[in-house]
């Protein structure tokens, strides 16, 4: 694309705008397109950001592969717990094992009984941290050996439940900036439909401006200009309500799950944006193909 | 300023034109005539690109038409003022505006041009009429309007397809007479009309040529008329 052209689009020419007459329908049908393509945008890059966040922290947590919970009457406890890591550290295949503090393990249960919980007066097990190193260890072999040592453990293996999950998120992901490529094309293509049916509606207006010595550039500049900033506007009103929508979600939060954190985090803020001048460079480009090719039949 | 070498051209059934050649030289006045369907238009068309010939050649201002690219044909369109027979105008635009067109896309500065503009308008007729948009105008009117728009920009060559098809005697005199006066300033002028007696007015003015499409061909017709 020539730079006159964009300049012409951009700082505008305001006399080759009023050069071609006003369309009303068009007008507004670009307007709604563009408004309506803009506010699926944004959740749709929502849902991405959301999912890739999910996918990430599942992920992370299926590093932190497995937990070992350890049954034992209280005066037990400890020798258990002791057993319990010796055996796991000299496990081949287990990088890390490590017993979680009262503090941690209080805060995992917070969720379920609340802040406060006291702890110490609770037959609550002992939570061991087991991180699987590269090659893993052997699952059964370490169930048997465990079994013998310390009667009172109980493997719990994350990662079986959690590696679908961690899929289902990537897809989730994928599906979603999918979605967002899908609504640029789509948005390209009405504004291609529009553009044809303004440049077709004027074809006299461009015979007369091509007769009097008007260049390609300018005529085309006359409706990129349009199109460009009716794609502006309406994805910019789009990405406000989106935005507002988004925003009214509940807050992200740990019982909620999934659904409460759909939304934009911090910089991700700042993503969406994005949309309404990249709504209007697709317009600029889908016009500036258009006219061009209706030019190119006019002598 | 324009040459037509061996010119042949057809819409896509019979041959309309062949073998045309002629030179408008820097500063002619030329008639183009013939009957109604010869081709008249089709020429003129051929004269400032809006065609491309099918056989033969076609230099404007010493280039060959088909080594222009889109822009380069833009350009040279500045400099030819084209009266349509069918005059186009931007309807939605009144005729100020639309005379005031070719200034207006060539980025030129019309408000600069602003008395120019009004005088021109005052010398065909349509001081009052400025604001008026095109299809509130008369046949005539609609004319005048598409002669001061060929020729706002003062360009080198005038083409004229019927510039009088639509107006009075009284009329067609003085729109002669605006042509008379710009060839008189070193334009080049080329009339397309089967007015003859407009011819016979024009000969008294300027030493005018007449060129007659008959049998596809282009001659020069003689001293008979
Ligand atoms: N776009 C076109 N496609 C096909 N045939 C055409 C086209 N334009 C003109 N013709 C035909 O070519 C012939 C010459 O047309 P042209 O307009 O050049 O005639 P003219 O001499 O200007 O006539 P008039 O004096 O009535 O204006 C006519 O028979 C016309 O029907
Ligand atoms: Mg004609």
């Amino acid at each position: 694309m020539k730079r006159g052209a964009i300049r012409t689009v951009l700082l505008g020419d305001a006399q080759a705008g009023r050069l071609v007459p006003p369309s009303g329908q068009t007008a507004h049908l670009t307007l709604f397109v563009a408004g309506a393509m803009a506010f699926l945008a944004v959740f749709a890059l929502a849902l991405s950001l959301a999912a890739g966040r999910l996918a990430d922290r599942w992920a992370e947590e299926l590093a932190r592969s497995a937990t070992l919970r350890i049954n034992a009457p209280a005066e037990q406890m400890a020798a258990q717990t002791e057993a319990a890591l010796k055996i796991l550290r000299q496990t081949p295949g287990v990088a890390r094992a490590r017993a979680l503090g009262r503090e941690e393990q209080a805060a995992l249960l917070a969720p379920w009984f609340g802040a406060g919980l006291p702890l110490e007066d609770l037959p609550v097990p002992q939570l061991i941290e087991i991180t699987a190193a590269e090659p893993a260890y052997d699952e059964a072999g370490l169930r048997l050996r465990l079994q013998a040592a310390v009667p009172g453990a109980v493997l719990d293996d994350h990662s079986r439940w959690r590696r679908p999950l961690v899929r289902a998120a990537h897809s989730l992901r994928r599906l979603g900036w999918i979605s967002v490529l899908l609504i640029g094309g789509a948005t390209a293509a009405m504004i291609t439909l529009a553009a044809n049916a303004a440049l077709a509606a004027n074809a006299q207006v461009i015979e007369v401006l091509r007769l009097v010595g008007a260049r390609d550039g300018y005529i085309a500049g006359a409706f990129m200009r349009r199109f460009t900033l009716r794609a502006l506007i309406g994805s910019a009103v789009g990405t406000g309500l989106g935005m507002i929508g988004v925003m009214l979600l509940p807050e992200a939060s740990a019982e909620g799950g999934f659904l409460t954190g759909l939304g934009f985090q911090g910089a991700g803020w700042l993503l969406p944006l994005a949309i309404p001048p990249l709504g209007a460079l697709v317009a600029l480009a889908a016009t500036w193909a258009a006219a061009r090719r209706r030019l190119k039949e006019l002598s | 300023m324009i040459e037509l070498d061996n010119v042949g051209y057809s819409y896509g059934g019979g041959e309309l034109l062949r073998e045309v050649t002629v030179r408008l030289a820097p500063g002619s006045f030329h008639f183009l005539t013939g009957p109604s369907g010869s081709g008249k238009t089709t020429l003129i068309r051929l004269c400032y690109g809006a065609l491309q010939p099918s056989s033969g050649q076609v230099r404007v201002f010493d280039t060959d038409l088909r080594g222009l690219d889109r822009d380069q044909m833009a350009l040279m369109r500045r400099r030819i003022g084209v009266v349509h027979q069918d005059c186009r105008f931007l309807d939605h635009l009144p005729v100020a505006d639309n005379i005031a067109l070719p200034l207006i896309v060539s980025g030129r500065d019309v408000a600069a041009e602003a008395g120019n503009l009004a005088e021109l308008m005052k010398w065909v007729g349509l001081g009052a009429r400025a604001d008026a948009l095109p299809p509130e105008l008369s046949g005539g009117e609609r004319q005048r309007a598409a002669l001061a728009r060929a020729v706002i920009m003062s360009p080198d060559v005038i083409l004229a397809d019927e510039p009088t098809g639509n107006v009075d005697w009284e009329m067609s005199q003085r729109l002669l007479r605006l042509l008379v006066e710009l060839n008189r300033m070193g334009k080049t002028v080329l009339i397309a009309s089967h007015d003859l007696g407009l011819i016979r007015a024009a000969k008294s003015q300027v030493q005018a040529r007449v060129l007659r499409i008959s049998d596809r061909r282009l001659q020069l017709a003689g001293a008979d008329l």
